[in-house]
């Protein structure tokens, strides 16, 4: 994994090399592409998301069964978050006015667009916003794997346990049935009676 | 009226340390004389109730009068604000929900102190322990985030409005059960901690608390899908569980509330884990209150941030005392918790038990570990790190599919010991069927909608949906074998008709097929769940006559339009959807803006079918005025609700009394303990 190139994602996330970028690679969507970089002079929000949702329609014409970096785009918009303090998901992100989602589905479309690597994309992106901007811990660095393996230890010492207290519980000696081999009478029979009815009903 | 508020505030925390203290004196001086005493405090808890009772009814009516000279009314309040949600203002904030939270867990104390006579000298114990908890939350009020503040200054006009993401007929009831639910829990460990005290003989106490457990469990489960089907249908996302750690906190007493249901079986049946029932109980209480910890500290960030505030600390200390008081009496008297009997065989029910409560209390250590790893993450390496969606489907989901595994073979095995040959016997069919769904759901042509055509090796998740619905299978077809082989017996017997036989079954037993059918909505849950690994969505500009295709619809923008009223301005388009040439239903994605709190928010049309949910937002528009519209296309969500419906129905029939065990079938009457004590084997 190399280092991540940081200006160039920057540069064309503003610019409007990032349609021809998307559609490259494929001469089918290279002129929808074309259309679409007049609008994209616009500055206002909405109209950013206008062009996003365009350049989304395009792209997943242009590359569908190519790799299908639609699906890529989904896949890893969904490993990232808004980090607009919203505290959601990037492609769930759809609070009004948000100021940053749509401008990191930009940068993700073009990095996706450029067939960049998904840890590329990613390294890009902790780059830019910090290493909160991935959704879940990465598995890089002792703390981080922990977050991973800890749940997983647990199970297996849960397992562990349990297996152990049956068996030690299965040694113990019983109090209650020691003398289970006499005929019992009155209130111990009661008792036994009762005990019978709980254990073979739930 | 804001000053009879206070009052009555004042006098309920005045009450309930009345009662917190004349209860514990009469109890551990035990004297004659101090009976009178302990009357007193139990009548102390009861009015209690009334005072915070007042209180809450004049925050209620405050609202209503639109009084602005209480800050709380106009922080959460407008003169235009509908009816309905200015009742809701008791819980939008956070003053007004502590209020509510007293309220509750006074209500509970109130019927508690009235049932007494079951008991007394146990509900006594219950009793002072619930008052504790209360007197934690009135001091609260009174002293850290008093509901009847004042404003300074001139008294504004208008107030800020409700938040107006919760302004949804939902929002009127999510929080209310959410908070029965939590507050709830706070009595079975009054009890437990009650008996732990006073070394209650027996377990009794385990049938006092059955009902109460199960009645809160029943209003958490409730809460907890409110608030997703409330964020499914407000938020516009498109989803409807988000990981967040608000959503965690109500789940983590969840999932130890449902594994304390499951072992408090072992104890009652056969005397065992008294003490991890003790433990359990406790964990459940106490991660009730860490969950309005975490919302209320602002420790962890969250989408509910809104509910951050500076009584944090008062939590951190509350859990503490908690905690050391419990541990205290624990190590004090945790002699008398031994275990009755011992356990016989790996193969039985005991330790399907143990399992169970092993895997639900490993996912709420999951669940908390990955809600406060960002903190340990900070602490370790320096710098904070998001825990969201994709880690807790990784790690969870695995865990949640050997919990219905467990959830399949469980019930078919018996107490104390099971022959492998029951086993086999009892499971063969169930097996077979799950195995026949698979392979039929991988054949299926794809097109036959989501789930069909299953390629588990495509995709990890399409492999999870495979197994979660083949389990969910297996677990159906063992709930209604279970059903079935009871209902045959009963029909053998009495000569009934099979249903008539499975009706009188069930009411002899009704905890046990009760648990059944919630099993049975779990599956079904399960299922809806599954859907999600088949989502789709598009987003697209839709001007007049505009086209979207996504799965089998075809949408079709037919105008644009908005609209004001006082409460709010509102933007929506009308989409008319197809299917083929054929027009099926018209769909209006719509977003407000609400004038006081100067706030927008979209509330997405969904059109739920059994198949999937056609989920449209109105996200905005784009500089040529046009809408910009999202669409989701979500299979089988809709069965998550009705799972939650049978749910619900399964705890109800739990709830029902017992029919007596012995009505119809004469059970000849052993002479000796060995036919008295038989060896069990199937059910």
């Amino acid at each position: 994994m190399g280092r991540a190139p940081r200006e160039p994602v920057l540069g064309e996330a503003e610019g409007s090399s990032r349609a021809q970028r998307g559609g490259s690679g494929k001469a089918a969507g290279a002129t929808a592409a074309e259309d679409q970089r007049q609008t994209m002079m616009t500055k206002s929000n909405s109209t950013r998301r206008a062009l996003h949702c365009t350049l989304l329609t395009v792209a997943v014409f242009a590359f569908l069964g190519a790799g299908d970096p639609a699906a890529r785009f989904g896949n890893l918009g969904h490993q990232l978050m808004c980090v607009c303090g919203c505290n959601q998901i990037l492609l769930e992100c759809n609070h009004v006015g948000c100021p940053l989602s749509d401008g990191m589905r930009n940068e993700l479309m073009a990095a996706v667009g450029r067939g960049d690597s998904d840890s590329l994309v990613e390294q890009a992106f902790v780059q830019k916003y910090g290493p909160t901007v991935l959704a879940a811990p990465p598995t890089t660095g002792a703390v981080n794997r922990a977050a991973w393996i800890m749940p997983f230890v647990a199970l297996i010492a849960g397992f562990g346990i349990v297996i152990f207290v049956v068996r030690a519980w299965k040694n113990r000696p019983a109090p209650a049935i020691a003398d289970g081999l006499l005929p019992a009478r009155g209130a111990e029979f009661e008792q036994f009676r009762d005990q019978a009815r709980k254990e073979t009903d739930l | 009226m804001a000053q009879i508020g206070s009052y009555a505030l004042l006098l309920a925390l005045a009450l309930s340390v009345y009662c917190f203290l004349a209860g514990m004196i009469s109890l551990i001086f035990q004297h004659a004389g101090l009976e009178r005493v302990g009357e007193s405090a139990r009548r102390a808890g009861i009015a209690t109730f009334v005072a915070v009772l007042l209180a809450a009814v004049v925050l209620v009516v405050a609202a209503f009068n639109n009084d602005f000279s209480i800050a709380y009314i106009f922080h959460h309040s407008n003169r235009d604000l509908p009816g309905p949600y200015k009742f809701a203002v008791l819980w939008s904030g956070q003053e007004g929900s502590l209020l509510f939270w007293s309220l509750l867990l006074a209500a509970y104390g109130f019927v508690l102190r009235l049932r007494y006579k079951t008991d007394p000298r146990l509900f006594a114990y219950a009793s002072v322990v619930l008052a504790g908890v209360q007197i934690f939350f009135l001091s609260l009020l009174n002293f850290a985030a008093h509901p009847f503040a004042i404003m300074q200054g001139t008294l504004p006009a208008d107030g800020n409005g409700l938040n107006p993401l919760l302004q949804y007929p939902e929002m009127v009831i999510h929080p209310p059960m959410l908070y029965l639910g939590y507050v709830g829990f706070t009595v079975p460990f009054a009890f437990a901690l009650g008996a732990l005290i006073m070394r209650y003989p027996g377990e009794k106490w385990i049938h006092i608390t059955r009902r109460w457990t199960m009645v809160t469990w029943g209003f958490l489960t409730c809460g907890i899908f409110l608030g997703a089907h409330w964020a499914y249908s407000v938020l516009g996302w498109g989803g409807y569980w988000g990981w967040d750690p608000v959503e965690n906190a109500s789940f983590m007493p969840w999932l130890v509330g449902t594994a304390f249901l499951h072992s408090v079986m072992m104890q009652e049946k056969r005397g065992m884990l008294k003490v991890w029932n003790m433990w359990l109980v406790f964990a459940t209480f106490w991660l009730a209150i860490l969950g309005t910890f975490l919302t209320r500290s602002g420790i962890i960030s969250s989408v509910h941030a809104f509910a951050q505030s500076s009584i944090g600390n008062w939590f951190a200390w509350f859990l503490a005392i908690t905690f050391a008081v419990f541990v205290f009496f624990f190590f004090k008297n945790k002699d008398h918790l031994r275990s009755e009997h011992k356990l016989e065989s790996l193969v039985s029910r005991e330790s399907s038990f143990l399992f169970n409560n092993l895997l639900f209390v490993l996912l709420c250590f999951t669940v908390l570990w990955g809600t406060w790893f960002p903190k340990i993450s900070e602490l370790l390496q320096g710098n904070k790190v998001t825990v969201g969606a994709p880690f807790y489907n990784r790690v969870a989901v695995p865990v949640a599919l050997l919990l219905l595994l467990l959830t399949a073979v469980g019930p078919l095995l018996a107490w104390r010991k099971t022959s492998l040959e029951s086993l086999k016997r009892n499971f063969f069919w169930p097996m077979v069927g799950a195995i026949v769904a698979s392979i039929f759901l991988m054949l299926t042509p794809e097109s036959w909608g989501a789930a069909f055509g299953l390629k588990p090796w495509v995709d990890i998740s399409y492999f999870y949906s495979l197994m979660a619905i083949a389990l969910s299978v297996l677990v159906t077809l063992t709930v209604a074998s279970e059903f079935y082989r009871g209902g045959r017996v009963i029909s053998k017997h009495t000569g009934q008709g099979m249903f008539a036989s499975m009706v009188q079954l069930t009411h002899r037993n009704t905890r046990r097929y009760g648990g059944y059918i919630v099993h049975f909505g779990v599956v079904v849950i399960i299922v809806g769940l599954a859907g999600s690994a088949f989502n789709q969505d598009k987003e697209q500009a839709m001007g007049y006559g505009d086209k979207m295709n996504i799965g089998s619809y075809t949408l079709i923008c037919r105008s644009f339009t908005q609209d004001d009223n006082p409460n709010y301005a509102s933007e929506w388009a009308v989409i008319d959807v197809y299917k083929g040439d054929k027009k099926i239903d018209t769909m209006t994605p719509v977003r407000e803006f609400y004038k006081a709190s100067r706030q927008a928010s979209t509330k997405p049309d969904i059109r739920s079918t059994f198949k999937e949910d056609l989920y449209l937002v109105y996200e905005g528009q784009n500089e040529k005025s046009q809408p910009i519209i999202k669409a989701h296309l979500n299979p089988l969500v809709i069965w998550i609700w009705i799972g939650v419906w049978i749910i619900l129905g399964g705890t109800i029939l739990a709830l029902v009394p017992n029919a007596p065990a012995t009505a119809t079938i004469a059970v000849p009457k052993p002479k000796l303990v060995e036919q008295a004590t038989p060896a069990v084997t199937g059910d």
